[in-house]
């Protein structure tokens, strides 16, 4: 701004008076960058809103379950909790593992041998999360005596999904296979999921 | 705007005059539902369900407040702080809380009547399809809201409900499950979410009353509709929303409040899942998960899609589900009848009365054990209910020939051999 110690009388403009019809774009991007600029700095502000409703750390902090497996018989499953959710660890028998292996991979809703879904070595172990994949119910046949449904793995009484020895859908709404979780032997009979 | 009949507030007493000049919230009210609203003066009951639902987000909202002082929004107090604390311990508790869990199924209730006012008379026709689309938000936002309200006693249904509510979008392709994750602040409906549910069960209700503003600013711009759909003429068409109106509401929110009240003390626990008085499992979930019966239909069109056609049968489910309420955000434009009421519509009014006993049917599917036989009969009532909308409305508002309309509200009024008690009503006025 001009003052009047630079020796501009105060009728006179610094900026000729031409300047501002000629080139009136100069004031329109000057208002588009701040307004822009303003816009995209509240638009940031939503991220922390967001992201604080992702799962927290004392949540992520549940996310590796240690598990001893010794006492799990052959033809046994126990239910453990993983993530607060279900998870299904089964010492599949010999025929079970027979009855999975002998099922052509390419009828199935979702193609995936026993193999691809145990870890090497340790192939009668099969660990999965215990929630159906069609809208979250606990399937039944990790319990003692609880119907494993048709094909003998797990059976889901609220829509009627059917699993078989390995964990994958067979029959009913299920769109997709019981998920296995990320786990690892640390010893031969402890399991570290997670 | 209002008719240039309408009366004008005048405030008589200095105070009032005051209180006009700088805030003129009474002349508000006054135009808005007293005597400065003209309504077509042969409304008939149905009319009253939407001055009933605004009954009910208040009994809610003023209920739902003093509840939420007694509840502990956590995983392991909840279930412990309503069926001990608010049921047994706090006093008038127990009046509190199944007020408040049976005022949500009188509101749906209500609300479910007013929509089918709606689709007989043809209110959502122009010019009122803003009126009608706001409804459809404000109908979005009281399902969301009670789905949120029904997690927080955390029984088994409250959890598994959560947890099947929220796997919907785990349908989503490839996005999915990060937001299912997301929406619950876990793997698994746990403190999170239950909080989270709190907030937005307290915050809803009066995002609610925001849309409520909206909607009954909307239909004050063209006025009511009323049985006819013939528009108001003249000022001999209409009598002032006060006292009028009022007093009929007013009857109507008896005759609610009875119906309520035997529910309330008699019959508490009768709309109610009984596994919701098990508190929740994470580990087991009941045999039979059903949803409160005014999902009913909804459920059933989700429980409907059984095959995999391009898209997994899971994600069709759901999105014929929600698509069946969205498409009612379409129902102006795919009814192209210019006449509005159904009483001059003889096809159309044969498709309404299927459509609502379809309607029912899919209900009684819905809350039923999904059956063979079951899911077949969901099948058959959820593609009528979207060929109605879809394909048997867009053709009748083309076959159809209406019979003739009355000139006006008032011939079909008086033209009624021997009158209405209405009409005398509207005379004396």
């Amino acid at each position: 701004m001009a003052t009047l110690e630079d020796g501009v009388s105060p009728t006179q403009t610094v900026v000729p008076p031409g300047d501002v019809i000629e080139n009136p774009r100069r004031r329109d991007y000057l208002q588009i960058a701040a307004v822009a600029f303003a816009g995209v700095g509240g638009a940031v502000t939503v991220l922390p809103l967001i992201n604080s409703m992702n799962p927290s750390a004392d949540v992520l902090a549940l996310s590796s379950t240690e598990l001893d497996v010794s006492a799990i018989e052959p033809g046994q499953a126990i239910k453990a909790s993983f993530r607060k959710q279900p998870l299904f660890v089964r010492n599949l028998t010999p025929a079970e593992i027979a009855a999975a292996d002998a099922v052509p991979v390419s009828s199935l809703r979702d193609p995936q041998t026993l193999a691809e879904r145990t870890k090497e070595g340790h192939g009668n172990w099969l660990i999965t999360l215990g929630v159906c994949t069609h809208l979250g119910c606990v399937p039944l046949g990790a319990g003692e005596g609880e119907n494993r449904g048709p094909f003998g793995g797990y059976f889901c009484p609220c829509h009627g999904s059917a699993y078989d020895t390995a964990g994958r859908i067979r029959q009913g709404p299920a769109p997709t296979n019981l998920a296995v979780p990320d786990y690892e032997f640390t010893s031969p009979t402890v399991v570290v999921v997670g | 705007m209002s008719f240039p009949w309408a009366r004008h507030y005048e405030p008589k007493n200095p105070l009032t005059q005051w209180i006009d000049s700088r805030l003129p919230l009474p002349r508000f009210v006054y135009n808005a539902v007293g005597a400065g609203y003209p309504v077509p003066r042969n409304l008939n009951y149905f009319w009253n369900f939407g001055v009933l639902a605004g009954v009910c987000l208040v009994v809610q909202i003023v209920t739902g407040i003093v509840l939420a002082m007694h509840f502990h929004s956590s995983a392991a107090g909840a279930f412990e702080s309503i069926n001990g604390t608010i049921m047994r311990d706090v006093n008038a508790g127990w009046f509190l809380r199944f007020a408040h869990a049976n005022g949500a199924s009188m509101f749906l209730l209500v609300v479910y009547i007013h929509i089918f006012r709606g689709l007989y008379y043809g209110s959502y026709k122009a010019p009122r399809e803003m009126v009608w689309l706001i409804g459809v938000v404000i109908f979005l936002l009281l399902m969301a809201t009670a789905f949120m309200g029904y997690v927080l006693p955390w029984g088994q249904m409250s959890f598994w409900g959560a947890q099947v509510i929220t796997g919907f979008f785990s349908a989503i392709p490839v996005v999915g499950e990060w937001i299912r994750v997301w929406l619950l602040g876990g793997y698994a409906p746990d403190d999170a979410a239950l909080n989270r549910f709190f907030s937005l069960h307290y915050l809803l209700p009066f995002v609610i009353a925001g849309a409520v503003i909206l909607h009954i600013w909307a239909l004050h711009i063209p006025g009511s509709s009323n049985p006819t759909g013939v528009e108001v003429k003249g000022e001999q068409d209409t009598v002032p929303f006060h006292p009028y109106y009022t007093a009929k509401d007013g009857f109507g929110v008896g005759v609610f409040l009875i119906l309520f009240s035997t529910l309330i003390f008699f019959f508490p626990d009768y709309l109610g899942h009984p596994d919701n008085y098990v508190p929740a499992n994470p580990l087991s979930t009941p045999a039979h998960i059903v949803p409160e019966w005014y999902f009913w239909p909804f459920y059933a069109i989700l429980r409907a899609f059984t095959a995999d056609v391009i898209i997994p049968a899971k994600l069709w489910g759901v999105i014929a589900m929600f698509g069946s309420i969205l498409l009612l955000f379409f129902l102006p434009w795919l009814d192209k009848s210019p006449v509005r009421s159904a009483n001059y519509r003889p096809m159309y009014r044969i498709a309404f009365w299927v459509l609502v006993l379809d309607v029912l049917v899919l209900g009684y599917c819905g809350g039923s054990t999904a059956t063979p036989t079951i899911v077949i009969v969901s099948q058959i009532t959820a593609a009528y209910y979207f060929a109605h909308f879809l394909i048997i409305v867009p053709i009748i508002s083309r076959l159809e020939r209406p019979k003739p309309l009355p000139n006006s509200i008032t011939e079909a009024v008086l033209g009624d051999a021997g009158g209405s008690r209405m009409t005398e009503t509207a005379l004396s006025a």
